[in-house]
């Protein structure tokens, strides 16, 4: 492998590790933050002890989210200098302005929520975790603010070899931004949501803390089928979005080896990429069209079309992104979209009707469910990052031309496979402790002080 | 002042905040197999910098921010030339943020004792590392201009020379410093003393190491030649601070000392941005292909654009992170009962 796979192994191994920790992040900021006002608001030391419980493993999974994310920010330079370079005049400022407005807000008012329970009033207090919400929520603006000028680049003007900034507002009102902010957010939602139902289950089934994990699950109930509808809503104008300025990525999210008109979507199929056609296919007819414009007919260009387009477009080359990968996992975003719907209009049901939730006959799916929106969100950046290949830059930049050029193999060998060792030992780490504490449950209601050995002997010695 | 400039200065504001606060909260992992000898000691002089740290290291988060939407080039070239020294400090950063969260997650003491390494690991390898880095900065790496594009082109033993590593001892003494100082503020009883005889004792080789080091400034980089501001009477002042600051400690004042001992930090930091100015990278090979604050910035919209967003809210972020400061301004005290595990 050279010097720019390598970086992209990297790269993408960092990404989807960092994502796997930033979705939680986002929606139990936003649950916990809504159980202390509810303590805060009604006095009920129940719902004190869940913004706790929740908060104890709202924090074990944050701290990794971090530090990786740092991982993030430094790669632009260190592997892809070259992006970093030619972008950095558009690309740079919504960076910036997420460590200046977002990473600020959350970690110090993080380390405040952590450490000023009984230092600071409730008022106070609750400010404090709702401000960590606010940031992190700021936080995947921001980022998407940048990530969405690599898909569709606007607000830019090339001018000696490089894109520079000449509108601001333009990245800010990008179109891509408003369909790909709110379904980031809201999965992110949808994590927290189903990471609530599932630990919460677990502790109905066993009849344990009744009424702290009903009220836990109720609420996870409302809020997660609230974010997984508006998600697929979203999601679904994503798609169209795609349509028109990704045309390409839609092309091989549904393996539409030529335009047509009506458009029919794949229900199954299995393709040559080396010939760009199905080997076989099961296709509902006019579907794709519906799905693209609501309506029943209209042209949905195809695979072997848009190579044609862009290579009189951009020269030469290859611009089509690997098939399969789209293909599939596009698939399963959505499929694994709709279970969580379904998943989540269940629990809804014995809340609104009030009945009780150990009772419902699929309760033992929803530990499992804990996996599904991980599934969703990783196959779901994939699908994004890879649909978009060759490209890194939609247009301007072809991620061949982005990496560095003064870095070895040796040197991202070595880089690659330590992050990676890491990786894996800290997610180990994390899942051993969060499983701990989740099964554990919530801490009695006064707290015993912590018997601790004085022991004298330092431990380095 | 251009806008080119104003953006020289935010980013050396961000490195002198950073390398001042992350300065002590460094210090303070450095030290935890030194003074803390029981968990609950441990524990205590974590929590002194617990509800801090991260917060810290935004500003390092920011200033690699600034520097991508302000010099991209700049950021290109360092951050790719610098891979290996960025890839430890990465590794050191990961762990020890982890660390701090983990570590008294579960009563096994190996596993603490693990996670209590990856504190002193994560700690003291930036400490090191910042001041080896910003040295090379000065003195010059490789840095060549190929088809109009600037590239490092030295290795990874080229950045550790020894004007480098006087000046990663300095950083890594100078944070360790600052680090003994917060806690003997921080803390009570038996752990104050400790951390109070430790600042004595590392006072003198800091200065001594940080006095060499000016010295050695003076030859190896073109302080006194080069086209940039004249830093006048600045870079005496860390080593006269530093001084100061020994009077205090012998004195018992330790809040003066931690006050004078960051002004070293300061002073040295801004030194180091001096004798940059105008460049932001400086070439061994070629004057004319160091990186300066023109050939390495972005557009006058982008910085027009991104200055306005940091004067309106850079004042907001310094005001809640100090009232975070006076909200945990008492002491941490070793009652187990009211420890924050």
């Amino acid at each position: 492998m050279d010097v720019g796979l390598l970086s992209r192994w990297q790269f993408a191994i960092t990404c989807v590790y960092h994502f796997f920790f930033v979705p939680l992040t986002l929606g139990l900021s936003v649950l916990v933050a809504i159980m202390e006002t509810q303590y805060v608001r009604s006095g009920d030391e129940t719902y004190k002890r869940m913004a706790k419980f929740w908060g104890s493993l709202f924090l074990i999974n944050f701290a990794i989210g971090v530090v990786t994310g740092i991982v993030m920010e430094f790669q632009f330079g260190m592997n892809w200098s070259r992006f970093a370079a030619f972008v950095g005049d558009v690309f740079g400022a919504p960076l910036a302005i997420e460590a200046l407005l977002a990473f600020f807000l959350e970690s110090v008012f993080l380390g405040v929520w952590i450490f000023g329970w009984d230092k600071l009033s409730r008022g106070a207090h609750l400010a404090s975790i709702w401000l960590v919400a606010i940031g992190s929520t700021m936080s995947a603006l921001w980022i998407l603010v940048a990530n969405s000028f690599m898909q569709h680049p606007v607000g830019y003007a090339i001018e000696n070899g490089r894109a520079v900034m000449t509108d601001f507002f333009a990245l800010l009102t990008n179109p891509y931004l408003w369909t790909q902010f709110p379904h980031t957010v809201l999965s992110g939602f949808t994590t927290g949501a189903f990471f609530v139902l599932g630990i919460s289950a677990y502790h109905l089934i066993r009849r344990r803390e009744m009424d702290f994990f009903r009220r836990s699950f109720q609420l996870a109930a409302v809020f997660g089928a609230l974010s997984i509808f508006l998600v697929i809503f979203v999601g679904h104008s994503q798609a169209q979005r795609m349509v028109q300025v990704q045309p390409m990525k839609m092309a091989a999210a549904e393996a539409l080896w030529k335009s047509e008109n009506p458009a029919s979507f794949s229900l199954f199929t299995i393709g040559d990429e080396s010939r760009l056609d199905d080997v076989f296919a099961i296709r509902l007819p006019n579907l794709l069209s519906v799905l693209a414009y609501n309506q029943p007919t209209g042209e949905v260009k195809g695979i072997r079309n848009l190579q044609t387009e862009y290579e009189q477009q951009y020269g030469p080359g290859n611009y089509v992104p690997s098939v399969i990968t789209a293909y599939w996992s596009f698939r399963i975003m959505v499929g694994a979209g709709f279970l969580m719907m379904f998943l989540s209009l269940a629990a809804l049901y014995p809340t609104i009707r009030n009945r009780p939730i150990a009772k419902l006959r699929i309760i033992g799916l929803y530990p499992l469910a804990i996996g599904l929106p991980y599934v969703a969100n990783s196959v779901g950046w994939i699908f994004t990052e890879m649909g978009r290949q060759p490209w890194v830059v939609m247009g301007l930049m072809k991620t061949e031309q982005a990496f560095s050029p003064n870095l070895t193999n040796g040197m991202v060998w070595l880089t690659l496979i330590v992050f990676t060792l890491i990786y894996a030992a800290l997610m180990a780490a994390d899942v051993y402790l969060l499983n701990k504490f989740a099964k554990a449950g919530p801490a009695p209601e006064r707290i015993a002080p912590i018997e601790v050995t004085l022991e004298e002997e330092n431990i380095f010695a | 002042m251009d806008l080119n400039i104003l953006w020289f200065v935010l980013i050396a504001v961000l490195y002198i905040g950073y390398f001042v606060l992350e300065g002590f909260d460094l210090g303070v992992g450095i030290l935890l197999p030194f003074l803390g000898k029981t968990d609950v000691q441990r524990r205590v002089l974590i929590n002194t910098i617990g509800p801090h740290w991260d917060g810290n290291e935004v500003w390092l988060i920011t200033a690699g921010g600034a520097t991508f939407a302000a010099f991209p080039i700049w950021y290109a070239t360092l951050f790719s030339g610098f891979y290996l020294p960025l890839f430890l400090i990465l590794l050191a950063l990961i762990v020890r943020g982890v660390a701090f969260e983990f570590r008294s997650k579960d009563e096994n003491p190996r596993w603490r004792a693990a996670w209590d390494w990856a504190i002193v690991f994560g700690s003291v390898v930036p400490a090191l590392l910042w001041g080896v880095a910003f040295t090379n900065f000065m003195r010059g790496v490789p840095i060549s201009l190929i088809d109009g594009q600037f590239m490092y082109t030295g290795g990874f033993w080229n950045l550790l020379n020894p004007y480098a590593l006087l000046g990663g001892l300095v950083s890594l003494l100078g944070f360790t410093l600052l680090g003994a100082i917060f806690l003997s503020l921080k803390t009570t009883e038996d752990l104050m003393r400790a951390a109070q005889k430790l600042a004595m004792r590392l006072w003198l080789p800091t200065l001594v190491v940080l006095v060499g080091y000016v010295v050695a400034t003076y030859f190896f980089t073109d302080i006194l030649g080069h086209l940039g501001v004249n830093p006048g009477p600045i870079p005496i002042g860390a080593p006269l601070a530093l001084m100061a600051a020994g009077h205090f400690l012998y004195t018992r004042r330790s809040g003066w000392a931690f006050f004078l001992v960051s002004l070293a930090i300061v002073f040295a930091t801004s030194t180091i941005f001096m004798i940059l100015f105008p460049r932001v990278l400086v070439s061994s090979l070629n004057p004319a292909w160091s990186l300066t604050i023109y050939n390495a910035a972005s557009g006058p919209y982008t910085l027009k654009v991104m200055s306005i967003i940091a004067l309106v809210f850079l004042p907001f972020v310094l005001g809640y992170e100090a009232w975070s400061y006076w909200v945990f301004r008492k002491r941490i005290s070793q009652k187990v009962q009211e420890l924050h595990y």
